[in-house]
């Protein structure tokens, strides 16, 4: 028989018993439901962990610094030329860096100790640079106060919550609840920050510059001065995570535009004076990628050049690891109630066979072959599979759905940020109605064989 | 020759018994021939159908049909053969009662693969030449007993099959609707010279339509008449009731 002419049976089979054959649809659509449920929340929280991760920048940042600070360890296993052969990290490196393949951007790492003033007071703290990309990848931004940097360039600084409330002469007493961020936010956003700094400046430049307490390098190497400089600076956000997390220890409390940190030349402890040039060169850049399956690539190509990089994947590699192996789980607990339907298709399809006995047998005799009477009743499997599978991928669609609003209002209710913990991709859809039929078919296989093996003679008899 | 059965048996085992529904039949049938298999109930009429249709398989002997030996076909050679050789008209009628009439007429033709739309126009085509092309869409059980055995002939004809093989057609209809249905087969086998090998236990009915009259009893063959009264074949001896062992 033609495809055509056997599903067309196969629905008018299944239509002639409705009732019988929607119950058994139903068991099938919620053992899919089940399972769609179980995964789309493994799913939903594997994203969520993923992109929470991603946006904090860790997995998809390659660290890169000059080996050549790193002459007093062994590394004999490392690739590339011995440390004290090992290439400057300066501009030019930062731009071949910034052209490999995949690598979004290449930034230094600016952060220094400083003095900021407000209302006449003075607090010395880390200060970071920012990347302006760091608006949309960086997720310590989500819950900003205020607003992000205007532009590139412009002379505006977020805060960290803490030095928010050491700025505000607040301190938070363990036990209590400590103050929010809008209430923080109120009376800074607006305010102006002086920022005092040491510029270093070329000699020639400096010596232009009467006003400034220039310093000359005491060697041929040193070619620059230090300047005292001052900039004010308007506070335009507050936020109560760290941009910057990956640096631990060094963790800053105030951020700036990078481009702005850079056009200012401070002079930062970590900078490395010992270029003849008066053109810096860094201990470090952070590099990021487009995607964290490239970092591996992206580290070794970077290593080659001779520089010393670190990433973090393997971290990412054991999440995916745990999150594979909770979508098992979860996706063997969902195909228990599919398991159960499938005895429901079985049983569905021998009833068939017994109050269809007579019908079979008329078919035979009428020239159907064994495999167009199995045919059929694979098809009614099959298509019980389908309606189930497609009813249960929107049942647990739905299920999904639920959950996730309702975890929505508990973590709202603690006052957390609202998340996305559950995910139907459509491979998820696809897959879930595709396993549908073939468990359907596999129950099937039973009854359609029983079917095909009918005698005709004997069928016919049958009343 | 159309039909040809060679020391045909067929036996089963019923309990300990050993039941001897075809015991050694030998008969050839003609192309084009309207034969009669007559008898008592349990003489092994229908069961001997069963045999040439392929329906079931022989104990022992062969049957050969328009040179294929039954016995040596697969189970889906043995579905071809009965679609496309082999046309079946039953005393219950057997039609499918979830399916109107055309789709009923049509279902041969959808095992054998006739396109959609021209097995359509065919099946209608056949249904009005039985006098059902105003009733296509009914289904059997809107039906009287004779339009069902109508409807049912057209179904066997669908394929323009070589050989028609009847049992008990007229068995449910009242004796009016008898003669129609006898005088459509009749109508078959002359204009489209197509063999009958019909099933029946009444005599009158199997002389006025049949050209050759086989009497079975006890699984065995026991008479073969033609119609003129000539004798074809031998006559076996004829024993009592039902032969068990």
């Amino acid at each position: 028989m033609k495809f055509y002419d056997v599903a067309d049976l196969a629905v008018r089979n299944l239509r002639e018993s409705i009732f019988r054959n929607s119950l058994t649809t139903i068991g099938i659509s919620v053992g899919v439901a089940s399972l769609v449920a179980m995964l789309s929340l493994g799913i939903g929280l594997q994203q969520l962990a993923s992109r929470r991760l991603q946006e904090s920048g860790l997995f998809d940042t390659v660290v890169v610094t000059s080996r050549r600070d790193l002459h007093n360890f062994r590394e004999q296993r490392e690739v590339g030329p011995p440390p004290a052969e090992s290439p400057v990290l300066d501009e030019g490196a930062r731009s071949k860096i910034a052209q490999i393949p995949g690598v979004v951007e290449a930034y230094p790492d600016i952060r220094f100790i400083t003095d900021l003033r407000m209302d006449g007071k003075t607090h010395l703290t880390m200060v970071a640079a920012v990347p302006f990309s760091a608006k949309n990848n960086n997720d310590a931004f989500d819950s900003l106060q205020g607003s992000f940097f205007s532009s590139a360039e412009a002379a505006e600084a977020i805060l960290q919550k803490s030095f928010a409330e050491e700025l505000l002469g607040i301190t938070p007493k363990p036990g209590t609840d400590s103050t929010s961020l809008a209430e923080l936010a109120r009376p800074l956003l607006g305010k102006e920050l002086t920022m005092r700094y040491a510029e270093r400046a070329s000699s020639s430049s400096s010596s232009s510059s009467s006003s400034s307490s220039s310093a000359e390098g005491q060697s041929d190497r040193a070619a620059y001065s230090v300047i005292s400089r001052e900039r004010v600076l308007k506070i335009i956000g507050l936020t109560d995570l760290d941009p910057d997390s990956l640096r631990g220890g060094a963790r800053a409390r105030v951020f700036l535009p990078l481009k702005l940190a850079e056009s200012l030349h401070i002079m930062q402890p970590n900078l490395r004076d010992t270029s003849a040039s008066d053109a810096p060169s860094y201990t470090s850049l952070s590099v990021r990628v487009e995607n964290p399956n490239q970092v591996p690539a992206i580290e070794g190509a970077i290593k080659k050049m001779g520089f010393g990089a670190f990433s973090l994947v393997d971290a990412s590699r054991s999440m995916r690891q745990f999150f594979s192996v909770l979508d098992a789980f979860l996706a063997i607990f969902g195909s228990l109630a599919l398991a159960v339907a499938s005895i429901g298709i079985v049983n569905t399809l021998v009833m068939a066979i017994l109050e269809r006995r007579r019908e079979i047998g008329i078919m035979k005799a009428l020239g159907a072959s064994d495999a167009d009477v199995r045919g059929l009743f694979f098809a009614e499997a099959g298509a019980m599979g389908l309606v189930g599978g497609a009813a249960g991928v929107t049942l647990g669609w739905l299920i999904g759905r639920a959950i996730n609003f309702g975890t929505n209002i508990y973590l709202k209710r603690q006052n957390f940020p609202m998340a996305q913990i559950w995910s139907v991709p459509l491979w998820l859809v696809l897959g879930a109605i595709g396993f549908s039929i073939v468990v359907s078919l596999v129950s099937g296989l039973y009854p359609a064989s029983r079917a095909a093996r009918l005698d005709p003679v004997q069928a016919l008899r049958y009343e | 020759m159309a039909v040809r059965t060679a020391n045909v048996s067929r036996h089963y085992r019923m309990g300990d018994a050993l039941v001897r529904a075809v015991d050694g039949i030998s008969v050839d049938i003609r192309a084009g021939e309207f034969v009669a298999l007559l008898g008592a109930s349990g003489s092994g009429k229908s069961s001997l159908l069963n045999l040439v249709a392929g329906l079931d398989s022989p104990t022992s002997g062969a049957v050969t049909v328009h040179g294929n030996d039954l016995a040596a076909l697969s189970r889906e050679q043995l579905a071809k053969y009965r679609l496309h050789t082999v046309g079946m008209v039953f005393q219950s009628f057997n039609l499918i009662a979830s399916m109107s009439l055309l789709e009923n007429v049509e279902l041969p033709m959808r095992f054998a693969e006739v396109d959609r739309l021209e097995r359509a126009a065919l099946a209608r085509e056949s249904l009005e030449r039985v006098g059902l092309g105003g009733r296509i869409s009914h289904r059997p059980m809107e039906l009287s007993g004779g339009e069902q055995q109508r409807a049912s002939l057209a179904r066997a004809l669908i394929n323009q099959p070589k050989l028609l093989l009847a049992d008990e057609p007229t068995g449910n209809l009242d004796s009016r609707t008898g003669t129609e249905i006898m005088e459509l087969i009749r109508s078959f086998n002359q204009s489209l010279g197509m063999t009958v090998l019909m099933v029946t236990h009444e005599q009158a009915l199997a002389e006025k339509y049949a050209g050759r009259m086989l009497h079975l009893a006890d699984g065995k063959l026991v008479d073969d008449l033609s119609n003129s009264g000539a004798r074809e074949i031998p006559v076996q001896p004829a024993a009592q009731g039902r032969k068990t062992e």
